[in-house]
């Protein structure tokens, strides 16, 4: 016998109260690990998302939208820019590097985008198999796409108009793979990149498939002052548009004239993630602020829930204490005792909220599409969860320190000749 | 083995109760007897050190435990004293092995289950070593109570009122066996009791 297997031996009694009692506490630490792992992880995504690119330069519409659509790959466009527009902010003295985005098609529900090799390199790409897009109509896709779609190297597929699987299908346009990435566990794990000029042929098609042949295609031969932005465009060449252009500074002076600069032109706005995200998390602010403060209501309850319990069972152990007392039991004994119990009970119901609450993420993660592509996984641990882990235990400790006092104070002369 | 000497206690109320001289060997036997309320019980409490604030002096095994205090007098209680009340008081949590256990562990005793197995097979519930409390009749309970309070071989036992729960028979086998442990031990034992039943046991009396 010792002091542990005593205590055990006394939750054990009491199955339905431990186990109510373990689940009480369990729910409210689920929560609050799972609003933990969310909150970490989206900021650690967004971070690795939004690094090197400090602005986005597109059409006019809601600035989140612009980085939503843009950044991470979860909204819809704004809208077209114009390339002649574009490559005056482009050409800016205080830009460093700008990318140029062609949006609009998706296949099986994953992104095409239109860019130079300079926008997946921002996340430090690496090309697993195969190579880059060189011509138009070949692409490289990210390691999610590729391991969820079961493509391969030459395999060629059509694209859809929108993002959804079920949009317009540009059939006549075949593209063909030519390299796959490997995992990066950002945002270009889920993107198909290709060239600027493959998104405007499938374009192209498009409309003449509904124009007639009013307009033949453009031909990229004759060349002669290379666009910035698109290699292989003329120029100044006032008919095409992209989606958006991603901009790094070449000084923190960019950051205050540039936004200026943009803004003050008609057809364009410039949003800046890092403002843009804050706003997003202040947003969702008052949601999680609700949620965390659900779960502390709960964390609240199971600890009186667990006070009650004691202060009840010791009633009914007044005997049980002054006997231990009699054999030889210090008063401090018992004390430790029932503050163990309250500890010990805390210390299952936090475990047990732990487990849950990366259960449920990984669950979630498993299930929702949203979350998977947002990069939610529930099997990382935090330091956090030890914060969590100790101040469950300093709840059993509170909880418990009235009836362990009661029970420090147990007059064993009392209770013996009180039978 | 335990000697008092002009014991008197004053109750909360004002009330003062003067207690006879009691002196003891090892396997010596006495019973306390005395109506209820004539202080038996708090008699007892006394001579064991669970109740305080007395005059007089106690000695148990060369000891003067009104000198000892707080964790020290529940030290000298678990190694040298053995309880067993009317009621048996078993920690119903715990099987019957573990309430047995509970003794040398709160006594800070090494805990032998050679020890546990030849008590319990002495007081013949040999068999009831794994059942839970709630499965024991009254008088197996009462002998798993005798198996704890003698399981550390106590200089003393202390048993207040024993056998007034108990029929006839389980009376009669209690005293009998708490008589043979009590000489076999070589501990002293005082029964306090109103149980008329045990007075032709045991010679020595001491009437309050």
């Amino acid at each position: 016998m010792n002091l542990f297997s005593l205590v055990w031996n006394y939750l054990k009694a009491r199955p339905l109260n431990t186990v109510l009692n373990i689940i009480l506490l369990s729910l409210g630490i689920a929560v609050i690990t799972i609003l933990l792992i969310f909150n970490k992880q989206l900021e650690e995504n967004i971070t690795r998302n939004a690094k090197g690119i400090d602005l986005v330069v597109g059409a006019k519409g809601s600035p989140l939208q612009l980085i939503l659509c843009n950044i991470f790959h979860m909204d819809f466009p704004t809208g077209n820019i114009n390339l002649a527009e574009a490559e005056k902010i482009a050409k800016n003295r205080l830009v460093k590097k700008a990318i140029p985005l062609a949006l609009g098609d998706s296949y099986q529900g994953f992104r095409i985008i239109g860019t130079t090799i300079d926008y997946p390199q921002l996340y430090e790409a690496e090309v697993r198999e195969g190579g880059w897009y060189k011509e138009v109509m070949e692409v490289t896709i990210g390691a999610n796409v590729a391991a969820q779609l079961q493509l391969r190297l030459n395999d060629e597929f059509t694209s859809t108009h929108g993002l959804s699987a079920d949009g317009h299908s540009h059939d006549a346009m075949h593209f063909k793979v030519k390299g796959i990435l490997q995992k990066s566990q950002s945002v270009i794990d889920n993107l198909i990149f290709t060239s600027v000029q493959s998104i405007w042929k499938v374009h192209e098609e498009h409309e003449e498939e509904e124009h007639g042949e009013e307009e033949k295609a453009h031909d990229y031969v004759a060349v002669t002052n290379s666009s910035l932005l698109v290699p292989g465009v003329e120029a100044g060449d006032t008919t095409k548009e992209i989606t958006s252009m991603l901009i790094r500074y070449r000084s923190p002076m960019g950051a205050i004239q540039l936004p200026r600069f943009v803004n003050s032109q008609s057809t364009m706005q410039a949003a800046s993630p890092a403002f843009e995200t804050a706003r997003l998390f202040s947003i969702m602010g008052v949601g999680l602020n609700i949620l965390n403060g659900f779960a502390f209501v709960l964390i609240f309850i199971s600890g009186l829930s667990i006070f009650i319990a004691l202060y009840n069972s010791l009633k009914e152990r007044r005997y049980d204490l002054a006997i231990m007392r009699s054999m030889g039991a210090t008063k401090q004994k018992l004390f430790v005792s029932v503050i163990l119990e309250g500890v010990l009970l805390t210390f299952f119901g936090a475990l047990a909220g732990l487990i849950l609450g990366h259960l449920v993420v990984t669950l979630l993660g498993n299930m929702l599409e949203e979350t998977q592509k947002a990069g939610i996984n529930g099997l990382v641990f935090y330091v956090d969860e030890w914060i969590i882990l100790v101040g469950s235990l300093l709840l059993g400790l509170v909880s418990s320190v009235i009836p362990a006092f009661q029970a420090y104070r147990t007059d064993i002369s009392k209770v013996l000749a009180g039978n | 083995m335990i000697r008092s000497a002009s014991l008197s206690y004053q109750y909360p109320n004002g009330k003062q109760l003067r207690f006879p001289d009691v002196n003891l060997s090892a396997a010596e036997q006495c019973l306390l007897l005395g109506e209820s309320g004539s202080g038996k019980t708090t008699f007892l409490h006394l001579l064991s050190g669970l109740l305080k604030s007395q005059q007089g002096a106690i000695h148990i095994n060369g000891h003067e435990i009104t000198k000892l205090k707080g964790s020290a007098l529940d030290h000298f209680r678990g190694q040298h004293i053995g309880f067993i009340f009317q009621r048996n008081h078993l920690i119903s949590a715990l099987s019957v092995k573990n309430n047995l256990l509970m003794s040398p562990y709160l006594a800070g005793l090494p805990q032998r289950s050679e020890r546990v197995d030849e008590v319990l097979r002495q007081l013949g519930i040999g068999d009831k070593k794994n059942s839970r409390i709630q499965e024991l009749s009254q008088g197996q309970a009462q002998r798993v109570a005798i198996a704890r309070a003698i399981l550390n071989k106590p200089s003393i036992i202390f048993a207040d009122e024993p056998t007034s729960a108990l029929d006839d028979k389980n009376c009669e086998l209690v005293i009998e066996l708490l008589a043979d442990i009590s000489s076999q031990n070589k501990s002293a034992l005082i029964i306090a009791t109103h149980d008329q039943r045990l007075k032709s046991h045991i010679p020595k009396q001491i009437t309050l």
